[in-house]
């Protein structure tokens, strides 16, 4: 996992509630047998049309969104199946930061296994953050982590709350088996003591 | 203090004990197949990761490989895409992978004990449920999921929590008709699918003793159906009879060490389990399931029972359910219920004992009109050794087919499958609705009452053959 770091990008807005995890990643994509390369079906029934070219109508297709680390999205977002794909996506489309009122429970969770900040604000704040985007599209965020703070060029600036725990994980970039690697002067010695006990299994 | 064996693995095991943090403790083996694995290397490269001991991982291609025309590409695409990522990742890695085409090749929990790469004391995992198998071995040996798949490649390690003791203890002498899945069976039926959640069973008595090898392995590998997080049996002069001369086995004075150490680890007398199960052997009749859960199971001289004759409410509606399912009647005859299947194989019972004991069974009879009967074996070792006993021969002659190896009908992955309704004798694991195809009706069951339900078309009791 990459560390979280201070930054300041673009910021897309999507102005949709309950998008559940089918919309982010519908099932025809789930039998890859990679985690990466999700992020070309993100919202797939939406972004194309049927013939596979881009729909000009779906938000993210705007040219002026292109690049956009930060999604600003209605209530209860990532609602439906448990799927870690949908994360996947999120991450590999280039997203590492989402805005809403609300999130479901699992993919909450999941995010931060693959590096993405959920942030929650009230429905006040998120209205303003959306209505400063439309009025300006293209406009960036500045999101950090550190102090727990967004700052937006109207000045709707905001902090928001995050489990210490969680926070660390993502600024160190440590995911379960990161967290696991901490103890890697334990594993080398107890593996150098593995060889002396049980030469046999490493001859 | 008096240590089980279970304990004094864990002990030896455990790396680092971090307060807030669940135990770390060592993995030895690492089992590989085709399903599970592909996210998990998919993700050591995205985090720049890199295997950490390649020469723990031992691959095979079982779930969705084809038993026959082998030759041929395989139909599937999504198949044929996972076998080749397999080989990708694999050769990518410098990973020891028994390819489809390799005359090692099999059923992952078959081909293992196969080369000895599993031993006495050693943790072993595999993104795998049935992985319990090795704790025929006296190995702690338990399935994981992708991600920790990917934890133990990275960090040859895994965060556990530490499991509670039971043990199973079998007394008495087996009929001989009655197999070590018939125990197994028996188990489950006394215990239930969730009786053994969150435990490790050690499986001891007399009974478990005179079991040989394959049986102890049939054994474990079910103890995961009993809910248990692994079986364990200590290892003995069977245990090392078997290891020795294999592949990876310890040699020379290798050797001595090695069994010196694996000598320490049956658990101590007087060590204190925390549960019981006491079983007689003498008791445990041919079993056949009924049901649509390991444990609905009844001895083959009784009847399909009646949902009133269970006083939990949980499981009459269980009953009620299952013998939907199933399209079975209460207070039928175990004999009388047909069959239009008949499997052999799966890493319980795809092991050359397997294929003796069905083949005597079998000698001189013919599949009964409109039964399939398929005998698949678990590797291709086992495949060849039958061959060389002529036991290929009886099972053609008496009409069954006789396929490549591969898990096949045990999960139905690989085209292998019964229609809806078709009704299945079969000596894999698990019998849950739609696992061997859409709509099909599995009945668990042991080689030898597999092989005499083909010739008859209906379950047998093969006691009175
Ligand atoms: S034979 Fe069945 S239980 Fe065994 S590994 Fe294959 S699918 Fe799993």
């Amino acid at each position: 996992m990459q560390p979280y770091t201070k930054h300041e990008s673009i910021a897309a807005a999507m102005n949709r509630s309950n998008v559940d995890t089918d919309q982010i990643i519908p099932k025809q994509f789930l039998k890859k047998v990679e985690r990466s390369g999700f992020g070309i079906h993100l919202f797939h029934d939406w972004r194309y049309n049927d013939d596979g070219s881009d729909n000009a109508e779906f938000e993210l297709n705007k040219p002026t969104f292109k690049g956009a680390k930060i999604l600003v999205v209605g209530d209860n977002f990532g609602c439906g199946s448990s799927r870690e794909h949908a994360p996947w996506a999120i991450a590999d489309y280039g997203f590492n930061t989402i805005i809403s009122t609300s999130y479901a429970d699992i993919f909450f969770n999941n995010c931060f296994k693959n590096g993405i900040l959920p942030i929650k604000v009230e429905k006040n704040v998120l209205d303003a953050l959306m209505a400063e985007i439309n009025a300006n599209e293209g406009i960036r965020f500045g999101v950090d982590l550190e102090n727990q703070q967004v700052t937006t060029p109207a000045g709707n600036n905001f902090s928001f709350d995050i489990d210490p725990f969680r926070k660390g994980n993502l600024l160190s970039g440590l995911d379960d088996i990161g967290l696991t690697l901490q103890h890697v002067d334990q594993i080398d010695a107890y593996e150098q003591r593995h060889k002396q006990n049980f030469p046999w299994l490493w001859a | 203090m008096k240590k089980t064996m279970y304990e004094k693995i864990w002990d030896s095991h455990l790396v680092a004990e971090a307060a807030g943090q669940a135990p770390l403790i060592y993995v030895d083996r690492h089992l590989m197949h085709e399903v599970t694995s592909p996210q998990a290397f998919e993700g050591l490269r995205l985090s720049g990761r890199k295997v950490r001991n390649p020469h723990s991982i031992l691959a095979t291609m079982d779930h969705c490989v084809p038993t026959k025309n082998r030759n041929l590409p395989i139909a599937d695409p999504i198949a044929k895409k996972q076998i080749e990522v397999m080989a990708e990742n694999c050769r990518e890695n410098g990973l020891n992978l028994y390819d489809m085409q390799s005359p090692n090749n099999g059923v992952i929990h078959v081909v293992v004990p196969e080369h000895g790469f599993v031993h006495p004391g050693m943790v072993v995992v595999c993104g795998d449920s049935h992985t319990a198998t090795h704790g025929a071995f006296g190995a702690l040996a338990f399935g994981i999921g992708t991600s920790e798949v990917e934890h133990v490649m990275a960090t040859q390690t895994l965060p556990q929590k530490k499991s509670k003791t039971m043990l199973v203890r079998i007394d008495g002498e087996l009929n001989k008709f009655s197999s070590a899945k018939d125990i197994a069976l028996a188990i489950i039926g006394k215990i239930g699918t969730a009786g053994g959640t969150g435990y490790v069973i050690e499986y001891a008595g007399d009974a478990i003793k005179a079991l040989s090898m394959e049986g102890r392995m049939t054994l474990c590998n079910m103890a995961i159906e009993a809910g248990a997080r692994a079986g364990l049996i200590a290892p003995d002069e069977k245990t090392y009879a078997f290891l020795q001369g294999k592949e990876f086995a310890p040699k020379g004075a290798a050797w001595d060490q090695a069994l010196a150490y694996w000598q320490s680890l049956p658990s101590d007398a007087d060590a204190s389990y925390d549960a019981t199960v006491v079983l007689n052997a003498a008791d445990i009749a041919p079993q056949v399931s009924w049901g649509t859960s390991p444990e609905q199971v009844s001895g083959v001289n009784d009847v399909v029972p009646a949902p009133e004759s269970f006083s939990d409410e949980g499981k009459r509606k269980a009953c009620e359910s299952a013998l939907a399912y199933m399209g079975l009647t209460p207070n039928t005859k175990i004999t009388d219920i047909p069959v239009d299947y008949v499997f052999i194989g799966s890493c319980t019972n795809g092991r050359i004992e397997d294929f003796r004991i069905a083949a005597e069974v079998a000698k001189g009879t013919k599949v009964a009109a409109g039964v399939t009967a398929i005998a698949v074996p678990g590797s291709y070792q086992v495949k060849q050794q039958a061959e060389a006993e002529g036991l290929d021969k009886i099972f053609i002659d008496a009409g069954w087919e006789w396929r490549d190896p591969g898990c096949s009908m045990c999960l139905a992955m690989n085209g292998d499958e019964l229609s809806k309704g078709q009704r299945c004798a079969s000596t894999s694991n698990r019998n849950f609705e739609g696992r061997q195809g859409k709509g099909g009706r599995t009945h668990l069951v042991s080689p030898a009452m597999a092989a005499a339900a083909a010739a008859a078309g209906h379950f047998v009791d093969i006691r009175t053959l």
